[in-house]
């Protein structure tokens, strides 16, 4: 579970952070919603350590990931996986190297098993053919597939996705959900999507929290989102429809 | 303008105390270390070699033709190409030029990682990103520039005998003798040992423009340019410094 209190956040003179406080529960797709510039990014960011609030406790399990040793947030981090929106290969190298790179910096497993444990993981997303291929050589979608075969390569228990689907068809991005949603599932892990794709609110959300303007303005099961009485959600819901 | 130059010495020395921590993942750094090795110093032996044979030649060709006279031993011209290679050229001028392919190359490499997010998913999974990235290429650039220093003073020295062999401009004999003459090991150490700071200042500057790139392509193109500027500009005031504590 991740727990946020009372979240500040400033670039320089304005407040893009209003004490943004929730909770993300355990083995459950948790989405973030919100028009673009409704600062969910840097509220993600702000969740995985990429950036450090003025103000207030981002709580893993109980952890305070701004407040940790530089070797426990080491360790921490090993339990995180991030999808990023441009997917965020490394450029030089393959696709198998992708997978591997967190194995081989953080597991004590053997070569053979770091070699086992990522082409699993590419045969989880569905890409065991293209293990030579270079990321340039990938369709975005393979690209975000690929991606997330090497955020779970170490097993995460969070799992971070910042606007999955952009850029994506709408084929690729239900694609991308489902594979998201179920790893979620079947491993029990902590998921929190950033997004402002309605179809992903509709197909994988289970709990929502909706941002507007840097304030946590609504959060809820996304079975009583659209009974929603908060008037800028709702437009947000209606600009869909 | 004054907060903004403290403010980028600041960020810069703490890239540097990121940049020196013990490597996580010792095969990993090898490879790396490897790998830039090749990229940033195999690489740049080509042009090193070319610019360095041209220099050597034009050296000659300039001294005899403009700086010698008559009442001058024919040695001299030998003489003085020695020192203008072994003290500024071999180590202050190559590593401008290199400041300008590799900095650049370091700068827009790195610049590139950090648009694309891919330093932000190493930081994400606990990987320390600046000495993955920078340690590796600081390093390589450490250990390739005295190398290239070194073929580049003999390639300004064939680059000599091809063209008074070639062109008749001085026997074969007074160069070699110009060349050996009134000889100080000494000036050939102290362009070794500046050409490892220059080299230190070419990969750190340019990774750090790299790693502080916000933005897009625009900002990326940019950083580059600034990398070569401001490294070639360190290069001479450290220039200046070094050849006054070296030589003084």
């Amino acid at each position: 579970m991740i727990s946020l209190i009372d979240i500040q956040k400033h670039f320089e003179d304005q407040e893009v952070l209003h004490h943004i406080s929730a909770t993300f529960e355990e083995g459950k797709t948790n989405l973030i919603i919100g028009r673009s510039g409704s600062g969910k990014t840097v509220l993600l960011r702000c969740i995985i350590g990429l950036l450090t609030p003025d103000n207030g406790q981002v709580l893993y399990d109980g952890r305070d990931i701004h407040r940790l040793s530089k070797h426990d947030g080491t360790l921490l981090r090993q339990e995180m996986g991030m999808l990023f929106q441009g997917a965020a290969l490394f450029d030089s190298m393959n696709v198998l190297e992708n997978v591997m790179f967190p194995l081989d910096m953080f597991s004590s497993k053997t070569h053979r098993e770091r070699l086992a444990r990522a082409r699993f993981c590419l045969d989880r997303v569905g890409l065991t053919d293209a293990e030579n291929k270079m990321p340039s050589e990938l369709s975005g979608g393979m690209q975000k597939r690929v991606a997330i075969a090497r955020a779970i390569a170490l097993e995460p228990r969070y799992l971070f996705c910042d606007e999955p689907n952009s850029g994506l068809d709408p084929i690729s991005s239900r694609i991308i959900d489902r594979l998201i949603s179920d790893i979620t599932h079947e491993y029990g892990i902590t998921t929190i999507v950033n997004t402002h794709d309605m179809a992903s609110v509709r197909g994988i959300g289970e709990q929502v929290l909706f941002i507007h303007d840097g304030y946590a303005e609504w959060t809820g099961s996304n079975a009583t989102l659209y009974t929603s009485e908060n008037p800028h959600l709702r437009e947000f819901l209606e600009s869909d429809q | 303008m004054l907060r903004r130059l403290l403010h980028s010495i600041g960020s810069y020395l703490l890239l540097m105390r990121r940049t020196f921590a013990r490597p996580q993942q010792m095969r990993i750094f090898r490879q790396q270390y490897l790998h830039e090795l090749y990229s940033l110093g195999y690489n740049s032996l080509f042009i090193v070699i070319l610019m360095s044979f041209f220099i050597g030649a034009l050296l000659c060709v300039q001294i005899k033709l403009n700086v010698w006279s008559p009442w001058m031993p024919r040695f001299t011209i030998g003489y003085a190409m020695r020192e203008v290679i072994l003290l500024e050229f071999a180590s202050s001028i190559i590593c401008i030029i290199l400041a300008g392919k590799v900095g650049s190359n370091i700068a827009s490499e790195i610049g590139t990682m950090r648009v694309t997010q891919q330093i932000d998913a190493l930081d994400v999974m606990g990987v320390n990103s600046a000495s993955y990235i920078l340690l590796p290429k600081i390093l390589a650039m450490v250990t390739a520039i005295p190398l290239l220093v070194t073929f580049s003073i003999a390639s300004g020295f064939i680059g000599a005998y091809v063209v008074c062999w070639a062109g008749g401009f001085l026997s074969l004999a007074d160069l070699t003798y110009g060349l050996q003459h009134d000889y100080v090991p000494w000036h050939l150490w102290s362009g070794y040992i500046k050409s490892l700071v220059f080299a230190f200042i070419i990969a750190s500057v340019s990774g750090f423009f790299g790693y502080t790139v916000r933005g897009g392509s625009i900002e990326v193109g940019r950083a580059g340019t600034n990398s070569v500027v401001v490294s070639s500009v360190l290069i001479l005031f450290f220039d200046l410094m070094l050849t006054n504590l070296l030589m003084g």
